[in-house]
């Protein structure tokens, strides 16, 4: 079998969930030992930001072939000419790579198409890799067929000592830190409310949709646009609890079923957010076209570089307002036991409040991180909820320091595990080790006994 | 207004159709883990996805008979409840919410993982199985008859012939079974678990019952929308299936022996009714009061999300404001986290 068609799968963007995808190299090859390896490192797969539909359902456009051109060191790559035809070799049309790398070449029908990549119109140092320049493709009717392009660049391995499991390390820590931004608001929620909410995976989605439509459709600059989707964020955040989990305690509703709202809440949102932003990938216009920059062991884009400082701040930030502000102790007094906090006069509810705010600010500023390193797609938050639930429940559920001790584990662990199994089977990986937390210490790393019933 | 007439009767095509027949069987399992134990399953999709995976891969892949590949399905149905039950059935509530939705999405994953393509055929699917049960029907598959004015093909028509055969069969074990003491005991289990053992109870081992059982439900409407499509692809099991099961449960009334069945025609009738309506309105010349046009706001492709949005909003406000649905007692669903 060749990479092509298995990559077209993997790399499917609405459904298989790779924050990383195209980092990892592909697995497979891995008995052809560690030089392989390396060597597979430097090779990036294309193919994010391709629309794929529902099967079954018709999108307006008429049928094409799409793909992105891309290398991790090089970035989208620019004017490589790309030729179809059909299977008994009539030109269809050709295209060229635009500034993001993408290309798209309308066909006239569904059927079988010869996609042809021109080797010679890469720029310096690219080579096409594993499958060669050609792939077979079946566009189906009214389809969007994502074609992928193997292409390596740089110096295989010359000169720097690159090793993958210490790569592999750095992307986790890199995704586990993005986590557990998002997953402390949902275990302070948890802890205060006793709500395990569902729907907090949509708060990371349009904390990454507001920046990406500030970003890219206002013109404003990515920095300043994440600093109003986290604000929006937050008042997201305060309109859940005002607007519907309030008044649901008022009301008494159970927990059980406030759960079930909460699933409710998620669904709507998320198939709202499918309508207005379409099922297409899309990525932020700055920052994109960075080359990673060469860290000995390891290699990293100044993006990603980025992303883990700023989340290591904002959770120390936490941390310390957890430690040291008056807000922060009350938080965790009312984690702790509600009722006493409450007879020692810390007001509940106000607690609550600026639990959702923190929530829903840290889960968009988690969604533009996560749009930053991957793309922007319709679902990526709830992709992110099952980790985020892998890691809260390896810490401990409702403790906010085993969310993010949990989180940061769920990250290394799922990208370090496609060292031995698939590159899109990693997510696996995760659930896995969540059932076997739960098998051998329930109550997670840091939970107490009490609270697993 | 034709529009309208022709989409209501679509809607009440749809209360009939094999996809009715599905959303009813997993709505039965879930009525056992839910409606009568407490139990909260959001993975149900998974064991529909191993039962009609289990009956193509079987019959396609491994040249069984396909009464086999109705086994195997269930076997493996039943294999992942112990799975997932294992670990979760001692905690709280919650637990097993997250295991087994997080086990539905990477179950999916799996399957339709590059690395399982020798078995599932990953991402094109698996077709070609269905031809020794159409074989069984005893009228011509290939004819097409007119019923009440609904057009249907012979195929259709056995299918859903065996389907609410199937799901009358399970509405009359549900039935026996929760007059039975071990319904009892289940219900126990739901209002109060420590009671339950205090009356030496096996809590941990009834729950596991339910779940396995009710996962078996969920295998056999897999099996049931395999036949129907006549070709299985991992992602006509996404997730958000489930809760459109859960959807047709809490509507027709939790712990209810027809609550899920009349639940899950409502829910198709309102699908089939709002897609071709709404599809309708985006088709023509129509407008909102002459403020803008419909096929402006909506494109067709969208249509097809409008149902989630439905009935993720329909299922908060049922939650809130009725959670008993049509059919159900308020007592019996006030459920809490234990």
């Amino acid at each position: 079998m060749t990479h092509a068609p298995d990559r077209v799968r993997r790399e499917d963007p609405r459904r298989t969930p790779s924050p990383s995808a195209g980092k990892t190299g592909t697995p497979g090859h891995r008995s052809t030992g560690k030089r392989t390896l390396i060597r597979l490192l430097l090779v990036t797969f294309v193919g994010l930001g391709i629309a794929v539909l529902t099967p079954g359902v018709a999108s307006a456009d008429g049928e094409q072939v799409r793909g992105t051109l891309t290398t991790n060191t090089t970035g989208p790559i620019e004017g490589v000419t790309v030729t179809v035809e059909t299977a008994d070799g009539q030109e269809v049309g050709e295209a060229e790579s635009d500034e993001r790398g993408r290309f798209s070449v309308p066909v006239p029908a569904a059927g079988e198409y010869v996609v042809t990549l021109d080797a010679d119109s890469l720029p310096e140092g690219v080579t096409v890799g594993g499958g060669g320049d050609t792939r077979t493709v079946t566009v189906e009717v009214n389809g969007r067929e994502p074609v992928n392009f193997a292409l390596s660049s740089g110096e295989r391995g010359g000169g720097s000592e690159r090793i993958l499991a210490v790569q592999l390390f750095v992307d986790g820590l890199r995704f586990g830190l993005l986590i557990a931004i998002c997953a402390v608001g949902l275990s302070l929620i948890f802890g205060t409310t006793g709500l395990t909410n569902f729907a907090h995976g949509e708060m990371v989605t349009i904390g990454a949709i507001v920046a990406f439509y500030l970003n890219v459709d206002a013109d404003i600059p990515l920095l300043a646009s994440a600093v109003l989707a986290v604000i929006i964020g937050g008042l997201i955040g305060a309109l859940n609890e005002l607007a519907l989990w309030r008044p649901l305690r008022r009301r008494g509703t159970g927990l059980v079923a406030a759960l079930v709202v909460s699933i409710g809440l998620s669904l709507a949102v998320r198939y709202i957010i499918q309508t207005v932003y379409g099922g297409r990938s899309n990525p932020y216009t700055d920052y994109q076209s960075q080359r990673a920059r060469d860290y000995g062991t390891f290699a990293l884009t100044d993006r990603d570089l980025y992303s883990i400082i700023i989340s290591l701040v904002v959770l120390l930030a936490v941390a310390l307002m957890l430690q040291r502000t008056r807000i922060g102790k009350a938080m965790r007094a009312v984690a702790d036991n509600r009722d006493l906090a409450a007879s020692s006069g810390i007001n509940v509810d106000r607690v609550i409040l600026v639990v959702w705010v923190m929530g829903g600010a840290l889960a968009a500023l988690g969604g533009v991180l996560l749009g930053l390193s991957d793309q922007i797609q319709w679902d990526m938050g709830f992709r992110l909820l099952l980790l985020m639930f892998a890691g809260v429940t390896l810490g401990g559920l409702g403790t906010a320091y085993g969310a993010l001790i949990g989180s940061v584990i769920v990250g290394v662990f799922v990208q370090m595990s496609t060292l031995v199994i698939r590159d899109d089977m990693k997510y696996v990986g995760g659930l896995l080790l969540l059932i076997l937390i739960l098998i051998v210490r329930p109550q997670g790393i840091l939970g107490s006994k009490a609270r697993i019933g | 207004m034709a529009d309208l007439l022709d989409a209501f009767q679509l809607g009440v095509r749809a209360m009939f159709a094999y996809q009715a027949v599905f959303f009813a069987l997993l709505a039965i399992g879930l009525n056992l883990h839910f409606g009568y134990t407490g139990l909260l399953n959001f993975g149900q999709i998974a064991f529909a996805m191993l039962g009609g995976f289990g009956v193509a891969i079987s019959v396609s892949k491994w040249d069984l008979p396909f009464w086999v590949g109705v086994l195997v399905g269930i076997a493996a149905a039943v294999f992942l409840a112990l799975l997932l039950g294992l670990p979760t059935l001692r905690l709280r509530a919650d637990y097993l919410a997250i295991v087994t939705i997080a086990a539905a999405e990477a179950l999916r994953l799996v399957f339709r993982s590059g690395g399982s393509t020798e078995l599932t055929n990953s991402t094109q699917g698996i077709s070609d199985f269905n031809a020794d049960f159409l074989s069984l029907a005893p009228w011509s598959v290939a004819k097409r008859y007119d019923i009440l004015g609904t057009r249907w093909s012979g195929g259709e028509l056995w299918v859903i012939t065996v389907g609410w055969t199937l799901v009358a069969l399970s509405c009359l074990l549900v039935w026996a079974l929760m007059r039975s003491p071990w319904g009892r005991v289940l219900r126990a289990v739901r209002e109060d678990e420590d009671a339950a053992r205090a009356l030496g109870k096996n809590v941990y081992a009834f729950k596991m019952q339910s779940l396995v059982l009710g996962g078996v439900f969920g295998a056999l409407g897999g099996m049931v929308y395999a036949v129907g499509t006549g070709s299985q692809n991992p992602d006509q099991y996404q997730n958000a299936n489930t809760f459109l099961a859960y959807g047709a449960l809490i509507l027709g009334g939790a712990a209810r022996v027809m609550g899920p069945v009349i639940g899950a025609m409502l829910l198709w009738f309102i699908i089939a009714f709002s897609d071709s309506a709404l599809a309708a309105l985006v088709s023509g010349d129509n407008s909102f009061f002459g403020l803008f046009e419909w096929g402006d706001l909506l494109s067709t492709t969208d249509i097809a999300y409008i149902r989630f949005i439905i009935i993720g909003v329909g299922l908060m406000l049922l939650m809130i404001f009725r959670p008993q649905g049509i059919l159900g007692d308020r007592r019996e669903v006030m459920l809490d986290a234990r």
